[in-house]
């Protein structure tokens, strides 16, 4: 394969200071998950407070996580997942050369249901919290016990479902352009890059999501229903 | 190595199993496990990233120089983790009550 860097032959996004292809791919994962383990921390950060401020006030997160909605956080998380599913199948199909409109097919797939997730999100959840005023800053208005623990544990709700969704619309952007990409036939059997990383980008979402679902939802003590 | 292909079948098999824990973490959220729960919720999310990391994130095929920077990124979370986590724990410490067991109750308080 040396030959592929000698000077003048260039497969489509084939560059020139790799050795081959293989070398290009590797070079271009390592670095995107260098990228995410910064992003482990930038989260690890938010999820470190969060099992602080738990500990020392237990009783008070627990009653906030029964104010959310499971229905909500478990049918997010099956959407989050399918869409994973779908990323993952985009990329196969150009690995094994199938025609651009199945790609294009997978990634329009993907989009949706990230734009599922963001719509669940933002028209029901969260507005579901404004309503029963459960906006820390915009009418937080919770009587029951713990009022003070339960507003910090909204805060800590609306920063990482907020930085969350942030990566997700983020990520929606870079689908967008990956379709674009796709349309124009830019991606090959042999070059597939851009959604190989991009596909990292967002199966980490994910994860991060897979987290905040038991942290937020799961560990509060359900099974009181009806009672704090 | 990044050149493998993954099967169809293990993807949606990978897919099935992630539909079956979020529905098993969530009916387990409803019984009363005590400190379980939480423990329960955690090793499913933990089992539920390591199918995405490995199937639908490639890492299985990766080299061992990026599954290298994973574990090392994991490092560095459980450092900051646990050092905030022994001071802020300990804060309450008297001269007296220095002994190990005394961790305990603190610890007790995470779950």
């Amino acid at each position: 394969m040396a030959d592929l860097a000698a000077h003048g032959v260039h497969p489509p996004g084939f560059a020139h200071q790799f050795e081959d292809m293989e070398q290009q791919r590797d070079a271009g994962s390592l670095g995107m998950w260098v990228f995410l383990v910064t992003e482990i921390m930038f989260f690890g950060g938010l999820f470190a407070s969060y099992i602080i401020y738990r500990a020392l006030d237990l009783r008070a997160f627990e009653t906030g996580s029964r104010l959310l909605d499971i229905r909500f956080g478990a049918a997010n998380t099956a959407v989050l997942i399918g869409s994973s599913l779908t990323m993952a199948l985009a990329i196969r199909s150009a690995q094994v050369g199938k025609p651009k409109s199945q790609i294009i097919f997978y990634l329009i797939m993907t989009m949706i249901l990230g734009a599922l997730f963001l719509g669940l999100k933002f028209t029901f959840e969260w507005r579901h919290d404004y309503v029963e005023h459960l906006v820390p800053g915009f009418g937080f208005a919770y009587k029951g016990p713990f009022a003070h623990g339960v507003e910090l544990f909204f805060c800590f709700y609306f920063f990482m479902t907020g930085l969350h969704a942030l990566h997700m619309i983020v990520g929606l952007g870079i689908l967008t352009v990956l379709t674009i990409m796709a349309s124009r036939g830019r991606f090959t059997e042999q070059y597939y890059a851009p959604l190989e990383i991009s596909g990292l980008y967002w199966h980490f979402v994910d994860i991060v999501w897979i987290f905040l679902f038991p942290l937020l939802y799961l560990i509060g003590g359900r099974y009181v229903l009806g009672g704090n | 190595m990044s050149e493998h292909i993954v099967p169809v079948r293990i993807y949606i098999g990978v897919f099935l199993a992630l539909m079956a824990l979020t529905a098993l973490t969530t009916a387990v959220a409803f019984i009363d496990l005590g400190r379980w729960n939480t423990v329960a919720a955690l090793a499913i999310a933990v089992t539920k990233m390591f199918l995405v990391v490995l199937f639908f994130m490639h890492l299985k095929y990766s080299s061992g120089l990026t599954q290298l920077v994973l574990l090392a990124g994991f490092f560095w979370l459980a450092i900051m983790v646990t050092l905030t986590l022994s001071d802020e724990l300990t804060r309450w410490w008297t001269q007296t009550s220095g002994s190990w067991s005394a961790l305990l109750p603190f610890l007790l308080r995470l779950f």
